[in-house]
């Protein structure tokens, strides 16, 4: 049994079908990239697995149980956590409140020294506001509430987009640090160089479908692929 | 006539409205800015304060009784409406939430007149704080004083439930984004039930700490609703400290223009209210980056 498997999902935005019959499969300790070009869905995707977004038809097993159609709290309670695009930083909490507020509910919460250790930059500014970080700050505040709740599955949404390149190489540092944890990731990024190095394997998601999906070993070996799909 | 001593009364009334509008609309602020809905029912709330209070007084004499029955009623009512009703409007469109509470409004309303009728009815408060009272430059009722005092002290447990517990940092993380909240494993439509009791609350302990100002009418929030979204619009959806500032604001603005023209109290007010949302979209202090 894989730790989360999900079949025939189908998600909307209001009339709009953006997910057709969506099939993944992610193994415990395993990275997994979803990748494709703006648009494609993947954000949508990740939104369905964490009941941001309710699909509408399909299975999203976690540990073989459905959480499709629970809303997010059970589905982050279950072990579920998302990284979102626009990191959600609440802005008139401090950081420290932030990541207190994330471990609330979470059956095996780290203590607060562990993303402190992590993330010395977060210690240093523990109580300022959210809107007082920088987006750098607070892609790191984004990860360490997710982080803190000990997800089972860590769903990051383009965690390096608009972030200077020496903040991106302190990210994944972070990243290559949990992954060699062995914390098990679902990783969009328009980074393909950052996500083929991160990841174990990827699905190429395009228009709503998942037209692709191979290790990423072997998407590297195949330019013609990232050529068609993404254009690069 | 306009004297010193009037100016300066006028201002003391400015003052005991602007506290009780304060305290209304920071119910209605949080409820708006957690719940996502624009409660319309939140006049009627107010009055139902009144009236709950009322009943209290009448079977106890007690005014302190009176305040805490009126309160800890719609309190309860609050959580009813909440869990009966409003949440099954989460999802839908404001148009139809607008709707819902309205008529929730009109329902308390009626209900309040069938069975109390028209009549005005009133409340006296303990000697200890009736009667008048010399401050040197004016004389002035010692029950609005009381109002003003009583009214800081529930603004000051409100500040400290929503700035000093665990609670109260779940209500304003989502004020700014409920959606996250939840994602974060907390059952956000829980919180929205607190927070729609307590909101309820704020207004129904105005309502009966106002009673011993204002006779009681089955009507009496209905004026004060449209008052009280002013003071939101001024002070900032979503902000408590925006709904103290613009309840204050608005108070002197009542006061002051009524006691030229009291026909322009009210176009005055909208006036401001329209000044302000020229210079600042937000209100004075509205909350930055809200989902």
């Amino acid at each position: 049994m894989s730790l989360l498997e999900v079949t025939g999902l189908n998600s909307y935005y209001g009339d709009s079908h953006i997910l057709f019959d969506i099939d993944l499969r992610v193994e415990a300790n395993e990275v997994v990239a979803l990748i494709g070009r703006n648009g494609a869905g993947k954000s949508t995707t990740l939104k369905s697995l964490m009941g941001m977004v309710q699909p509408r038809s399909g299975e999203i097993r976690l540990e073989g149980e459905n959480v499709a159609g629970r809303k997010a709290h059970v589905i982050a309670r279950r072990g579920i956590q998302l990284v979102p695009e626009e990191r959600r930083v609440f802005g008139s909490l401090d950081v420290e409140e932030n990541i207190v507020l994330a471990r609330l509910t979470a059956s095996s919460a780290w203590p607060l020294e562990r993303i402190y250790e992590i993330f010395p930059r977060l210690a240093e500014r523990r109580s300022s506001r959210g809107t007082d970080l920088s987006g750098g700050e607070q892609q790191m505040l984004a990860i360490a509430r997710a982080l803190v709740r000990d997800p089972k599955i860590v769903l990051l949404d383009e965690p390096f987009e608009g972030l200077a390149p020496v903040i991106v190489q302190d990210l994944m540092r972070v990243c290559r640090r949990l992954v060699e944890e062995g914390q098990t990731i679902v990783l969009v990024e328009q980074n393909i160089a950052a996500t083929l190095s991160l990841a174990d394997r990827a699905y190429v998601i395009n228009n709503g479908h998942v037209v692709h999906e191979d290790t990423t070993s072997a998407i590297r070996a195949q330019p013609e692929i990232l050529r068609r799909y993404l254009g690069v | 006539m306009l004297t010193w001593a009037n100016l300066v009364s006028q201002m003391f009334n400015g003052l005991v409205l602007g506290a009780l509008l304060a305290l209304i609309s920071s119910g209605l602020t949080i409820i708006y800015g957690t719940l996502g809905v624009l409660n319309l029912a939140h006049g009627a709330l107010f009055m139902l304060g009144g009236y709950a209070g009322w009943l209290t007084f009448d079977y106890t004499g007690s005014y302190i009784a009176a305040v805490a029955g009126g309160a800890l009623f719609v309190l309860l009512v609050g959580i009813v409406i909440e869990r009966g009703i409003i949440r099954f409007f989460y999802d839908r469109p404001h148009e139809d939430q607008i709707l819902v509470t309205f008529g929730i409004g009109i329902v308390i309303v009626e209900l309040v007149r069938l069975s109390f009728g028209s009549l005005s009815l009133s409340v006296t408060p303990p000697s200890l704080i009736s009667g008048i009272t010399n401050l040197g430059f004016v004389i002035y009722p010692t029950y609005r004083l009381a109002v003003v005092a009583i009214v800081a002290v529930a603004l000051l447990a409100l500040y400290l439930v929503l700035y000093r517990t665990r609670l109260g940092m779940i209500v304003r993380a989502g004020i700014e984004d409920a959606g996250m909240v939840d994602a974060l494993g907390i059952n956000v439509y829980r919180v929205f039930m607190v927070v729609f009791g307590i909101g309820a609350m704020a207004a129904g302990f105005a309502g009966i700490v106002n009673a011993p100002v204002a006779p009681i009418t089955p009507d009496v929030g209905t004026e004060i609703l449209v008052q009280t979204f002013v003071v939101v619009v001024i002070g900032g959806v979503g902000s408590f400290p925006g709904a103290i500032l613009g309840g204050l604001i608005a108070g002197e603005i009542l006061s002051l223009t009524s006691m030229i023209n009291p026909a322009y109290s009210q176009v005055m007010l909208f006036a401001v209210m329209t000044l302000v949302l020229v210079v600042s979209p937000h209100g004075l202090l509205g909350v930055r980056g809200r989902q």
